[in-house]
């Protein structure tokens, strides 16, 4: 005859909310796990996805994700023309926010270098990739468009062709693919105001030097447009992904382009690396000490609850002590309790999280490994939990029996 | 007398709660004997040292200074048991108290049960050896009932069910019938005494039912923790009663 199961049947309506109560608890501790997994793999989708071997950026810099780095787009050819290089992209990625049905619409531009790059890597779940140069987007499903939407930004007008799933950067926001010449227009969209009083001041600093009264047409070109005036470099781009061609060693070819002044260059591990000791990190750190909190909260509150299942039985302790019960009878009582108690709220708190995690609004990752470490952790819990009771229930004396 | 037809023998239990002001001795040299089948009743004043005793031979409560010896072997020795006091309870001693103390988790079959199975019966031997007593005592038709849903008569029958269980030699019964109806208290005390006569068994049972001490061999007197034979108490001559 198994006591413990008996008076689990006794008090089942008791003891299922307790497992219910439990079983959020090791849910809020097993999302937590999930929403670390989740940042870890927001962070590198990107720098996985591209497969870019090597990313070319801003010298000195750690960018484009870790922070802002700016290289001329002309960067592209003179890495292409580099020995061991396949492919180079010109690569745009910035964060903007904007309205959407009047409510704040977050998004990270990413620019593709169309069309060198079409965006063939993207998991693509509906429409297509970007097939003209200009004015079309692929969006993340996460920025809540629709295939076919037309989405102003700046002075252009662009029409979703196509839709992914799980595209997010490591802040949590939607990523929308456009064409590099197309981010850039997003990212330095200017009003027409700004446009000329930019034009004039140009036009003024021209005036102030000699060169402008001997070449009047000088005056002219520094007022009219940007494109126009070669002195003027084009607007600028985040990095130069770089495929290197097979049989051809990474390293080698970073090495010899790093010897370049201007740029420094990652290899796809060292940006993964900056980017978890980089952004996510001290999220990464929170989160791990938030886990740890709760996991130790979770242990009082079954130590404590075990505690007063044991208070509400010393009676019956007592009696079966009487009657010649041994001690590790009544330890066995406490003890499948709380595993049975543990396993409950474990698959409670499983069963919910598959409900719930995937409408959060970050990613929740479960993993098997993580699954399972919990799992261990629960046992672990449930049995350093009912030490307490434990406790007690080997302090009753026979005697109280009697007493009652 | 043979030591081997003894069930019980206390010599000289003394036992003292606290100590200096506030010391008050419960039971003083007590010496005690009881033969096996026979069936001795302890009265006396509440507060008389009668459920010390009682639960000094039932190896739950050690007496400060004395000895007790149970079917001829010594298990007490002063505040020491030379036994396993436990295993030693689970073999040999058969409780039962005021309130019938049922595990409340437990329907009446698996409170008899229980004891069989800790006693290392199997479970289904145990579950038909209960059954059978259960049976025995009149309550085999509440066999699957919590102890909530019975009576406090088939309450207290389950637990001298539970106490018969593994056939005790000796039996200490702490005022069973306080809980029943002077009917009920007869049919219980009556079940002592042919436990006692069928088994063998030495049965103590502290009452103060005078109605019912006509079923006892032998009647003492506790009080100011001092045992003595009893006096003036009129045996009722009892008509047995058939059990239910």
């Amino acid at each position: 005859m198994n006591l413990a199961v008996k008076d689990i049947r006794h008090n089942l309506g008791r003891f299922a909310l307790t497992a219910v109560g439990i079983g959020m608890l090791l849910m809020v501790v097993m999302g937590m796990g999930g929403i670390y997994r989740g940042m870890i793999e927001d962070a590198t989708l990107l720098v996985d996805r591209t497969g870019a071997d090597l990313w070319v950026v801003q010298r000195g810099t750690r960018g484009p994700f870790a922070e802002i780095s700016r290289v001329p787009p002309n960067l592209a050819d003179r890495v292409a023309a580099v020995d061991g290089v396949a492919r180079a992209r010109k690569f745009v990625y910035h964060t903007i926010q904007r309205e959407h049905d009047r409510k704040p619409f977050r998004l990270t531009v990413l620019g593709l270098d169309w069309p060198t790059d079409r965006g063939e890597w993207l998991p693509l779940s509906a429409g297509r990739p970007i097939t003209h140069n200009h004015f079309e987007v692929v969006a993340d499903r996460t920025l809540g468009l629709d295939l076919g939407e037309r989405i102003p930004l700046g002075n252009d007008v662009y029409t979703v062709v196509g839709l992914t799933t799980g595209m997010i950067d490591s802040g949590g926001n939607g990523l929308a693919f456009f064409t590099a010449t197309d981010a850039q227009a997003v990212q330095f969209d200017l009003p027409g105001e700004a446009i000329r009083l930019e034009r004039a001041a140009r036009r003024n600093r021209a005036g102030r030097i000699d060169l402008s009264r001997t070449q009047p047409a000088l005056l002219e070109r520094a007022g009219g447009e940007s494109v126009a005036i070669p002195a003027l470099p084009p607007p600028a781009v985040s990095a130069v992904l770089v495929d290197v061609r097979p049989g051809f060693d990474p390293r080698a070819v970073a090495d010899t382009i790093a010897g370049w002044a201007d740029v420094s260059v990652h290899t796809r591990e060292d940006e993964r690396q900056l980017m978890l000791a980089g952004p996510v990190e001290k999220a990464k750190l929170q989160i791990g000490l938030f886990r740890v909190l709760l996991t130790l909260i979770s242990a009082i509150v079954m130590a404590l609850i075990l505690y007063t299942m044991t208070l509400d039985k010393l009676q019956s302790i007592a009696l079966l002590k009487l009657i010649g019960a041994p001690n590790r009878v009544i330890l066995g009582l406490i003890v499948q309790q709380a595993l049975v108690l543990g396993v409950l709220g474990y698959a409670v708190a499983y069963l919910l999280g598959q409900r719930l995690f995937p409408r959060f609004p970050r990613r929740v990752i479960l993993t098997d490994d993580d699954l399972l470490s919990l799992a261990a952790i629960v046992v672990g819990i449930s049995i350093l939990s009912s030490v307490l009771g434990m406790w007690k229930a080997l302090r009753v004396s026979p005697n109280d029996a009697l007493s009652g | 007398m043979n030591s081997d037809a003894l069930a019980i023998e206390t010599r000289q239990l003394t036992k003292v709660y606290g100590s200096g002001n506030t010391e008050v001795v419960a039971m003083r040299d007590v010496s005690l004997v009881v033969r096996r089948g026979e069936v001795v009743a302890l009265l006396g004043p509440s507060g008389s040292g009668k459920s010390t005793l009682l639960t000094a031979v039932g190896l739950i409560n050690p007496p400060t200074s004395g000895q007790i010896v149970i079917n001829g072997q010594l298990v007490q020795d002063g505040p020491r048991a030379t036994v396993n006091a436990t295993a030693f309870r689970l073999a040999h001693i058969g409780f039962i108290f005021q309130k019938s103390n049922l595990i409340p988790f437990l329907s009446a079959r698996e409170n008899v049960q229980v004891a069989l199975e800790l006693a290392g019966w199997g479970s289904g031997k145990a579950r038909r050896r209960a059954l059978e007593l259960l049976d025995y005592l009149g309550v085999a038709d509440r066999a699957d009932n919590m102890p909530a849903g019975l009576s406090g008569g088939q309450q207290q029958r389950v637990a001298v069910a539970r106490a018969l269980a593994n056939e005790p030699s000796i039996i200490l019964a702490d005022e069973p019938t306080a809980a029943l109806d002077r009917h009920r208290g007869r049919q219980v005390m009556e079940l002592f005494a042919k436990v006692a006569h069928e088994q063998n068994a030495g049965v103590i049972v502290v009452t103060n039912d005078e109605q019912t001490l006509a079923v006892f061999d032998t009647i003492h007197e506790m009080e100011d923790g001092l045992l003595r034979p009893a006096t003036g108490h009129a045996r009722h001559t009892a008509r047995p009663i058939e059990l239910v």
